[in-house]
């Protein structure tokens, strides 16, 4: 469980820029994944992460705090978290 | 050659206390007879099991007649969750717990909510402490028969709000019940509770054995099928020898626990400083300051949970994780998830009354090359 704001925040009416497929990865795979591409796109832009281990739902949050980026929103389809670049 | 050995899981289970070894083996001698029964050996036993209940009580400032000896801390919780609920399945079939009970407690929960009772469970905050005014408004709606808090969180140390989540159970009419695992022994329990339980083997005692307190009072009823043990609390007898163990060791735990504390609780804090200071992109969780005196808890970013584990484990140190990968059911800790602070690479080190400064020291000084080797190897330095 995260915190609400982090969860119950609309989604960014852009859709993601890219999809990051980490289905059927156990964690820290999804969030290294994350932490590798997300560097690669423009600032502002929004990168689905698809990861199906459910500490995903943890981690990629706590990831966006630590490394100061953009948690957008979770989607129960995927499982699907959206990041965005934010420097 | 393999590294000297330095447990660092009391919080699981607690080495045993030279005192509980002793009394184990004087009563493994005294005590085997059935302390039901009206013969001189079962006399024996019983004023054994009568001692031993009177020094426990004693130890936690409470009548004899309310503390009975169960099988095990689990079954303890078990019994304080489902007795307190029947007591009051007249007033509902509400319970109220917090986001990060110990599992024996939401598994209970589980159970009640199959059977057609309901369950609210109230946040934390990131420090893992629950809201008081989340639990203030659950514990004051309707039908609810039993509110559940856990004392001090067994896996990140944050110690709990219980006078004020006591203060507003009881404007609720509400029975509370404490898990008081990781405080017995070690830290002050807060009153205005109704039912407690505790476990020998956090204390230093031996495993087996639980502690279960019902106050004068208190509705509470039996989850259990009759049985005429332990004042119909637990059926079926008590293992008497870890019993006897267990309560001269707690006497013992208790009367040395604000030395210990006093000299554990730098030890926590060099822990969380050097941990933060030494191994990059970690993340200690917990109260740093409103917390177990022996108990620390941290994430190490793009680690791998078990392979932390095992690397620890070579090097000789015992320690335990509340990542998903080191659990059974492949889910990380509901406590980090509930706090929502990183769950992967995670590690939980207590501390007890066998840890030297020098444990601690080398501990602290392989740590940051372990975690070091294993982002080199998983190819995730730099990220």
């Amino acid at each position: 469980m995260t915190g609400p704001d982090e969860v119950t925040r609309p989604a960014a009416p852009t859709a993601p820029a890219e999809v990051l497929d980490c289905r059927g990865q156990r964690c820290p795979l999804p969030v290294i994944g994350l932490a590798r591409r997300l560097p690669e796109l423009p600032v502002g832009a929004v990168l689905r992460v698809l990861a199906d281990d459910p500490a995903a739902a943890v981690d990629i949050p706590a990831w966006c705090r630590m490394r100061g980026q953009e948690f957008v929103a979770a989607h129960s389809e995927g499982p699907g978290y959206e990041v965005r670049r934010t420097h | 050659m393999s590294a000297p050995s330095v447990y660092l899981d009391a919080a699981t289970a607690a080495p045993p206390h030279p005192v509980a070894r002793q009394a184990l083996l004087a009563a493994l001698d005294d005590g085997w007879a059935d302390p039901a029964r009206l013969y001189t050996q079962a006399r024996r036993a019983r004023q054994l099991l009568d001692a031993a209940r009177e020094a426990a009580a004693a130890t936690l400032g409470v009548r004899a007649d309310e503390l009975s000896f169960t099988p095990s801390g689990t079954t303890a919780a078990h019994s304080a969750v489902l007795g307190g609920l029947a007591g009051r399945r007249r007033v509902g079939g509400a319970l109220v717990h917090s986001a990060i009970e110990h599992s024996a407690v939401l598994h209970a929960a589980e159970r009640h909510v199959a059977a057609g009772g309901t369950a609210t469970c109230v946040p934390v905050d990131r420090l893992g402490r629950v809201e008081v005014a989340a639990w203030s408004a659950a514990v004051a709606a309707p039908g609810v028969a039993l509110a559940a808090l856990i004392g001090a969180s067994h896996e990140v140390g944050t110690v709990q709000p219980v006078a004020e989540a006591a203060a507003a159970c009881a404007a609720a009419g509400v029975p509370l019940y404490v898990d008081a695992a990781q405080l017995v022994g070690r830290a002050p329990v807060p009153g205005g509770w109704s039912v407690l339980t505790a476990s020998a083997h956090k204390w230093g005692g031996p495993p087996g054995v639980g502690l279960l307190v019902v106050r004068k009072g208190t509705r509470w009823e039996s989850p259990w099928p009759a049985d005429e043990r332990e004042s119909g609390r637990t059926p079926g007898v008590v293992n008497l020898p870890a019993v006897v163990a267990a309560a001269a060791s707690l006497r013992a735990a208790a009367a040395d626990a604000a030395a210990e504390a006093a000299r554990l609780a730098p030890l926590v804090d060099l822990i969380r400083a050097r941990v933060a200071a030494e191994v990059p992109d970690v993340e200690v969780v917990g109260d740093p300051v409103d917390r177990l005196p022996h108990l620390v808890t941290f994430s190490c970013l793009y680690v791998d949970g078990e392979a932390l584990l095992h690397a620890l484990d070579r090097r000789g140190f015992a320690v335990s994780s509340g990542s998903s990968c080191t659990s059974s059911t492949l889910r990380p800790s509901h406590v980090l998830e509930a706090m929502g602070v990183l769950s992967h690479g995670n590690v939980r080190v207590s501390l007890h009354r066998e840890t030297t400064p020098a444990q601690v020291e080398r501990f602290l000084a392989e740590l940051p090359g372990i975690v070091t080797e294993l982002r080199a190897e998983a190819g995730v330095v730099g990220l």
